[in-house]
């Protein structure tokens, strides 16, 4: 490992219409290691690494590659100098075959035309070299969304690079896959390129990065190598308040007391072919139910079920007294169920519409088209959900897709707050987020269900689950496997013991 | 190096995946060999070679400006002056040969430029200041119809100008066509050439390549570093081409150049391409389902004119009703594909 930085860049400020993202931020690389870049959503990571791919160019400051000062008009610049990302979401176009997505731009060619033989070739001897098996001519599309990420490394990793970025790559892999990536991820650090990880798995980010740049609101908080930086610490950092938060919570959650009355909703055998086996399900007032399971087990397809976004084949269920069997998202939603879909972009939010805006849809919606919110009203409303849920930039009139995702999360759980349903359904709502966000989430949601509101929370993270749920439903291949409700079971052992064991106990 | 590696198969086989992608360009196919029989059967003289030549020569422009829209629609943009530009290509033919008296090769040379320059304009306009291509390509619409009205009210004949004849020669295949041969004019042969550098092109080379790519997903071309801008504006030069080329075809074809030729040929063009199985939101379709979309509204019209006594309207209700069938078969797979992925 060199000391010479390969990457330094001083004094960077970016500025979005009036925002400003980014603020005298100093960054340095070094040939061999992996730095991680830590910081809540909204610190500006993105920003930086946006500056530093070429995607923005900086307001003010410098950035020198191996010591020569560099300005990247387009990513594709950037990439011939050296530098190639991998971003959160996956960048390939799923049209073409994955060994076209390897190797677009650059195809080995005869001539004038693609040597299609000798690209699969070299895209089978690439992939295996990281060690994943694909069929290299089959369409992108046929893929899993955590293989195509994969891919999208493989073409990274195989482009000359002596900076590779890594933007949230882990957030839709699993176990097996993450150790796949973690262990290129050494090996080529092992080899000398710089590696830049952005990643909200702390775990991950302790068990690989060498140094860590923390950044809050746009500032530079510090480095420091990783050895030096407890977990404590770097939230601490990370938050600049205390890093208590998360504990708080779990005080708070169990500290409220359900109500013994007839259940808000009963599920009887509510089932639907292909999706979710027939389940019991009952919640009353003012209580939290979690739903707990690996991905694919029916956690999204349970609480659907109960949403009305996917119609029932079998069983009953009553809602609030009344049958609703045959419900859809608008009657569903006119009765007080509000449902947060996981896929927060495609589902939930309109892009382009400001932060009031989107706050104000459904109960737009609920009081129909004729009698628009008054704007005062509406002011204040918005007004009052930015402060209480700590949405920054605090500027209503800001479009939402400009917003960081646990701020677009915290706008879509204003807008169901406020029409003020009897049941709230969450799913996934702190996925791809950080701490910050997510300890002002599960907040909100403790305090929701304090004041009476019925809440079903879908969430991967087992710890998250047991910290808020009053109890917890235990799925696994697409079945409700055990119901937890005993403060004892309430532990992520117990979870797990539930789905390993399908619920029988041993 | 890890331990294990990983495996996946794909969603689903990759041979029923390939099939997939070729069930529109197979009900194309389909229909078009459904509409030949119909004909066959129904109409004598209709099973003679020339009847499928003819096709080839009437349908000549509109197949190569199909060809330019294909490539425009496949970077999932659309080009609505192709019309307008082909009327002018014809126009400018005949005014720069018979009234400036320049040599007729030189001409054709300058309208050709001049219909790529324009496509490399208007492809700069729809990137660098984010345009929607149907704005943007509206405006050549409009411009290109004036500007040939602007030259000449009426028809301008080039029957003087000897070079123009070299585009009907006739070459025949197997005889006569009461021998049951049939012939081509060098025309068609033009056409053919433009399908298959355009197949080629968009197969085989990193351009072509890239146009699929910025169909699919536009940001993640940028992202990748492939050279957005210029396969952007590549298309629309391609489509300008092609346009112009059509233009000339018509010239040689008629010999005259009449200022409303061509009125709605965009129009038909994009629904051959549709039909032809090319994704209207860009990233996936092939040049050669262009071909049996073209020829579908060939075959369309040859059926109309063999029955004598239905009105030419019939055509474009049919396509229109075909159209509607292919748009809803499109989006039945692509929501069956999105299901298999789920």
């Amino acid at each position: 490992m060199s000391d010479d930085p390969i990457v330094q860049m001083t004094g960077i400020r970016k500025d979005f219409t009036g925002v400003r993202a980014l603020d005298g931020v100093d960054f340095t690389l070094r040939p061999g290691e992996i730095h991680a870049v830590m910081g809540e959503n909204g610190a500006g990571k993105s920003t930086l690494i946006k500056v530093l791919t070429g995607v923005h160019a900086p307001d003010a400051g410098e950035i020198l590659l191996e010591g020569r000062p560099v300005r990247f008009h387009s990513p594709g610049g950037a990439q011939a100098a050296g530098i190639s990302t991998v971003y959160q979401e996956v960048n390939l176009t799923d049209n073409l075959s994955v060994a076209e997505n390897l190797f677009a731009g650059r195809e080995p060619r005869r001539g004038p035309f693609i040597d299609f033989r000798a690209m699969r070739r070299k895209a089978r001897a690439l992939l295996a070299e990281i060690g994943i098996d694909l069929n290299v001519a089959a369409p992108l599309s046929a893929y899993s969304i955590a293989m195509q990420q994969l891919v999208a490394i493989a073409r990274a990793v195989d482009i000359e690079a002596k900076v590779l970025i890594l933007d949230e790559p882990t957030s839709s892999l699993d176990r097996d896959e993450v150790e796949v990536l973690l262990g290129v991820m050494r090996r080529l650090a092992e080899g000398g390129t710089a590696l830049v990880f952005i990643s909200h798995f702390l775990d991950q980010v302790y068990e690989i990065a060498d140094r860590m740049t923390v950044l809050r609101n746009g500032a530079l908080v510090g480095s420091w190598a990783t050895a030096d930086l407890p977990q404590g610490e770097l939230i601490g950092h990370m938050l600049g308040r205390e890093a208590a938060t998360l504990e708080q919570i779990e005080r708070d959650a169990s500290a409220h007391r359900v109500a013994d009355e007839e259940p808000l909703v009963r599920a009887e055998g509510l089932g639907r072919k292909g999706s979710i086996a027939p389940y019991d399900l009952t919640i009353r007032r003012g209580e939290v139910v979690g739903l707990a399971g690996l991905l694919g087990s029916g956690r999204t397809e349970t609480a659907r079920l109960i949403a009305g976004a996917d119609r029932a084949d079998a069983g009953s269920l009553v809602f609030d007294g009344a049958p609703a069997g045959r419900h859809n998202p608008r009657t569903a939603a006119a009765r007080g169920i509000a449902f947060c879909p996981e896929n927060r972009k495609t589902e939930g939010l309109v892009g382009d519409l400001s932060v009031a805006e989107n706050m104000i849809l459904a109960m737009q919606a609920s009081r129909g088209w004729a009698r628009s919110v008054p704007a005062a009203r509406r002011d204040r409303l918005v007004a009052e959900f930015i402060e209480k849920l700590d949405i920054r930039p605090a500027d209503p009139a800001m479009p939402v897709k400009n917003l960081s995702g646990g701020n677009q999360q915290k706008v879509l759980l204003a807008r169901w707050m406020l029409v003020e349903p009897k049941l709230l359904i969450l799913d996934e709502p702190t996925r791809g987020i950080d701490v910050g966000a997510k300890a002002d989430i599960q907040r909100l949601v403790a305090e929701l269900s304090g004041g009476g509101m019925a809440v079903l929370f879908v969430s991967a993270e087992l710890d998250e689950v047991t910290r808020l749920s009053d109890r917890i439903a235990v799925l696994r291949d697409r079945a409700l496997v055990a119901v937890l409700e005993s403060e004892a079971d309430m532990t992520t052992d117990r979870i797990v013991d539930a789905i390993v064991s399908g619920g029988h106990r041993a | 190096m890890t331990a294990h590696t990983l495996t996946e198969r794909p969603a689903r086989s990759t041979l029923l995946d390939g099939l997939g992608r070729y069930v529109p360009i197979g009900a194309t196919l389909a229909l078009l060999l459904v509409l030949y029989f119909t004909g066959v059967a129904n109409y004598p003289k209709f099973d003679q070679p020339q009847v499928v030549a003819k096709l080839f020569i009437d349908n000549a422009p509109l197949l190569v400006i199909a060809v330019g829209m294909t490539f425009v629609i496949l970077s999932g943009g659309i080009d609505l002056s192709v019309g307008s530009v082909m009327a002018f290509s014809t126009m400018a033919s005949a005014w720069l040969t018979v009234e400036a008296g320049i040599a007729a090769p030189l001409a054709l040379v300058l309208v050709l430029a001049f219909g790529t320059a324009w496509g490399v304009l208007i492809g700069a306009v729809i990137h660098h200041f984010n345009v929607q291509p149907f704005i943007a390509t509206l405006v050549g619409l409009f411009l290109f119809r004036g500007l040939t009205l602007q030259i000449s009210e009426t028809d301008v004949s080039m029957r003087d100008i000897e070079f123009f004849g070299w585009g009907m020669t006739h070459v025949e295949f197997f005889g006569k066509v009461r021998d049951g041969g049939f012939w081509l004019p060098y025309l068609s042969f033009g056409a053919f050439a433009v399908v298959i550098v355009a197949f080629v092109v968009l197969h085989y080379t990193r351009f072509g390549r890239s146009v699929y790519a910025v169909g699919g997903s536009e940001q993640s071309a940028l992202l990748m570093g492939l050279p957005v801008a210029r396969t952007k504006i590549g298309v629309y030069a391609v489509s300008g081409f092609c346009a112009a080329l059509a233009g000339v075809f018509a010239a040689f074809a008629t010999k005259s150049a009449n200022p409303l030729a061509n009125v709605g040929t965009e129009l038909d063009a994009i629904a051959a391409v549709v039909i032809g199985g090319t994704l209207l939101t860009g990233g996936a379709g092939f040049v050669l389902g262009t071909v049996a979309g073209v020829m579908v509204w060939g075959v369309l019209n040859t059926l109309i004119a063999f029955q004598g006594n239905l009105s030419s309207w019939w055509a474009r209700i049919a396509m229109g009703v075909l159209l509607l069938a292919f748009i809803l078969l499109q989006r039945v797979l692509a929501r069956s594909g999105e299901k298999r992925r789920a």
